[in-house]
């Protein structure tokens, strides 16, 4: 199953996502929370992300859900210290990180591709609420 | 470590300085947590360069101050300077010394990583305001012949005068673009920083007689 990194400025952010997104999983889903600084601090750290990744990885890949401005950036770092053919099996999803979460867990839940999984979160950017 | 780690000492001595005028100048258009962020990797950074083993490289240096600022910065200037020390680590790996050639590529290498990192260019009012004028006063004044530290102060010379500009332009990238033309007449906290930055490192080099 692919696994999901979830990547917040707020370490609480990141944590409460992943229990919330945890509820429509299945129990051997790998869900990694990278949220704020070493020291709990508000910010993001590419090599937590790094470590993350490799936390979750599996044969199937990762997706990674990021919340604002220096979480992608970051993200985009972490990529760069993980081995290429780890690196060419995650993916950040352009999408907002609870919705997107939620739908990414739902899709490698049932066993979808990285490609798959990556869609679905980015699919929760059209979801309307009302 | 010999006087590169002293200078990029130097150089985060200047940032923790600025904390709160960096921070001042984030908080009209921004997030407000330029200094503080900064001045958190730069700790870092001092600690580790000045309790750090005996590296000589300069290479394994660059990357001892890329990576710490990667994960300790926090904020979006984390992987933005952190990635520019890591690029500027691959011209100068294997060198003990860094000459005036070594220094240019290690600008470019840098500026190139920030720019690949914040996919932004120059006029966008960021840092490249300040650093790219500065990479071409830099190389103009290296290729004229000059020294390590008359590059150096040609290069924070343009650096000043991009700050300057910055006030002049919208901001188009980062948290000051949702402000819109509120951003005029203020100048970047990123710029600032870089500026800060290539000052305090121009000035190690005038104090100092040999080249870093």
């Amino acid at each position: 199953m692919v696994g999901i990194v979830l990547v917040s400025h707020h370490v609480k952010i990141a944590e409460g996502i992943k229990e919330l997104a945890a509820q429509m999983a299945m129990p051997d889903l790998k869900i990694i929370a990278a949220g704020g600084l070493e020291d709990g601090s508000i910010g993001t750290d590419a090599l937590r992300i790094s470590e993350a990744v490799r936390e979750a990885q599996t044969d199937a890949g990762v997706v990674i859900l990021a919340d604002l401005g220096s979480a992608v950036m970051s993200s985009e770092t972490a990529l760069e210290f993980l081995d290429e053919e780890v690196r060419r099996n995650v993916k950040i999803a352009d999408a907002p990180i609870v919705e997107g979460a939620v739908a990414a867990v739902v899709q490698a839940s049932i066993g979808g591709t990285v490609d798959e999984v990556l869609a679905a979160a980015e699919g929760a950017r059209d979801l309307h609420k009302c | 470590m010999g006087d590169l780690a002293a200078a990029l000492i130097a150089v985060g001595e200047a940032i923790i300085k600025n904390k709160q005028y960096l921070t001042d100048l984030d908080s009209a258009i921004g997030d407000g947590d330029h200094g503080l962020n900064m001045a958190r990797g730069f700790e870092a950074v001092v600690v580790k360069l000045k309790t750090g083993t005996m590296i000589q490289e300069v290479g394994a240096i660059m990357k001892l101050v890329g990576m710490t600022l990667i994960s300790t910065v926090g904020g979006a200037s984390g992987p933005l300077y952190g990635t520019a020390f890591l690029r500027a680590a691959v011209p100068s790996a294997g060198k003990e010394v860094i000459d005036g050639q070594t220094a240019l590529l290690m600008f470019q290498a840098a500026i190139k990583g920030i720019k690949d990192r914040g996919k932004a260019s120059r006029g966008e009012k960021t840092m490249l305001d300040a650093l790219e004028p500065a990479q071409d006063a830099f190389q103009k004044t290296f290729e004229a012949g000059k020294s390590l530290p008359e590059c150096l102060h040609a290069a924070c010379d343009a650096a000043q005068q991009g700050i300057e500009f910055t006030k002049t332009i919208i901001a188009t990238k980062g948290r000051a673009s949702y402000l819109g033309e509120r951003s005029l007449g203020h100048q970047d906290p990123g710029a600032t920083s870089s500026f800060i930055m290539l000052q305090a490192l121009t000035q190690f080099c005038d104090g100092s007689k040999e080249a870093v």
